[in-house]
């Protein structure tokens, strides 16, 4: 058996071990209550199963992670499927993605109980500081899950067209409340014969003045509206100090 | 008193202990676990191993303040697994997030510092029930009430098994309970005069836990 550690290593968040100072591990006073611009944005991505979550994430990290420093923590449920599809994207180097084990409860571990997802979150940005944007993948879940706002500072809700063209009218936290509603597989609407003019109003009472976004993620540039709205979170974060 | 030693045995307190089976995914994965007689039989194998080590180090920790270093190192050697002594310090560092908020201690800054990854589980539950104003015999109680709540939760979650059945057997071991925290209390106290804690430990779940963590699909942490 290998030991616990091994002096001179590069700490890892597993059983590795470095000398001296926390310097895996930032007091969490500091991170997890952080002021706006004194840590990482950190943008929460829910919804349900099969709307396109991990097709979200892949495409905004194509399009912002030469120019921003990124990193993804994952909730599938099945752990690793997530982000071993993100890993195989190439999308960012493989340790600037990590799954988060959620117990059968997606939305527990984004709302009820943080812990794990705080702790990943700290260790990744820790181990390649300076971070400016985090994103956390959701394990596919139902209309009730919703972010903890002491783990995510913003949050989009994806949902798609093939789930039908009622979702927006039944509401949630999610379609009501999210700081971006994404429409995703607009070009599977004729399809299943959904009426995205139906989606669009519904989902616009539901939220009032609150951002949506129609996309469709299998085109080369279809999330570059969302990129657009994540570079203007970013700008807000950075130069707002509390 | 008796009000927070209710909301730290709560699994709603959020210590992110809601992502681990204690082994039941690993065993059930194996074909070993899949009625209630097997989650019984489980259950009583996981009392009289990790139960009485892990309850004996939480009592200790409650009680001697000053060598939660020693009883890291002590209950890291019993823990023959890396991903679960990982495992076990990933859980100690988040159960003093929600703690160290709850039950504001000086105690916490020497807690972090015993390694650099966080406490073992154990020694951060004895300290967070110190700080709660707990003695040492209920915080082996908690102790030994949560692994009790991981392995019935996690084979409700994940072989569908009747959550009353479940409930009714995790009532019936409450005499069971409350002997292990009397011996961990008194575990603890010899402790204090020289006498090493219990290393009852299980191997198979040393050995599972490493076969878990390389399974492509898995729900639980543990």
């Amino acid at each position: 058996m290998p030991p616990e550690h091994q002096p001179g290593q590069p700490h890892h968040a597993g059983d590795g071990h470095t000398h001296g100072h926390h310097d895996g591990l930032p007091d969490d006073t500091v991170w997890a209550y952080g002021a706006p611009g004194t840590r990482p944005l950190r943008i929460g991505i829910g919804g349900p199963v099969g709307s396109g979550k991990t097709a979200l994430v892949a495409a905004l990290c194509r399009l912002l992670a030469q120019e921003v420093s990124t990193v993804v923590v994952t909730n599938d449920i099945f752990t690793t499927e997530d982000a071993e599809a993100l890993r195989r994207m190439a999308v960012l180097p493989d340790d600037r993605i990590v799954p988060v084990e959620t117990g059968a409860c997606p939305h527990t571990a984004i709302r009820d109980d943080i812990s794990a997802n705080l702790d990943a979150l700290e260790v990744l940005e820790a181990r390649h500081a300076p971070v400016e944007l985090t994103l956390l993948e959701s394990g596919g879940d139902n209309l009730t899950a919703i972010f903890s706002r002491a783990l995510v500072d913003r949050q989009i809700f994806v949902i798609d067209v093939a789930g039908g063209d009622k979702v927006p009218r039944k509401g949630g936290p999610g379609v009501t409340t999210a700081d971006l509603l994404v429409i995703n597989k607009t070009d599977l609407a004729p399809l299943v014969r959904a009426d995205l003019g139906v989606m669009d109003r519904d989902a616009r009472a539901r939220r009032g003045d609150l951002p949506l976004l129609f996309t469709s993620l299998v085109e080369p540039e279809g999330a570059a509206a969302v990129a657009a709205w994540v570079r203007e979170q970013l700008h807000a974060w950075q130069h707002t100090r509390a | 008193m008796d009000a927070a030693l209710l909301l730290l045995a709560d699994s709603r307190f959020p210590t992110g202990a809601h992502a681990h089976s204690a082994g039941v995914e690993a065993s059930h994965g194996r074909g070993d676990l899949r009625t209630i007689a097997d989650l019984e039989a489980f259950l009583d194998g996981r009392l009289c191993t990790v139960a009485p080590t892990d309850a004996a180090f939480t009592a200790a920790s409650c009680a001697h303040p000053s060598r939660r270093a020693d009883l890291d190192a002590e209950l890291a050697a019993r823990t023959p697994s890396p991903r679960l002594r990982a495992l076990s310090r990933s859980l100690g560092r988040q159960l003093l997030r929600p703690a160290a908020r709850a039950w504001p201690s000086t105690a916490y800054d020497t807690l972090r510092a015993v390694h650099p990854d966080g406490p073992m589980q154990a020694v951060a539950l004895g300290a967070v029930a110190a700080a709660a104003g707990l003695g040492p015999e209920r915080a082996a109680l908690v102790s030994a009430h949560h692994l009790v709540g991981a392995i019935t939760t996690a084979a409700v979650r994940l072989i569908g098994l009747d959550p009353f059945d479940v409930q009714a057997m995790a009532a019936a071991r409450a005499p069971r309970l409350e002997q292990l925290a009397a011996d961990a209390a008194l575990a603890a106290e010899r402790y204090g005069d020289g006498d090493p804690l219990p290393s009852t430990t299980s191997l198979l779940a040393d050995v599972l836990a490493e076969h878990h963590a390389t399974w492509e699909v898995r729900l639980f942490a543990s």
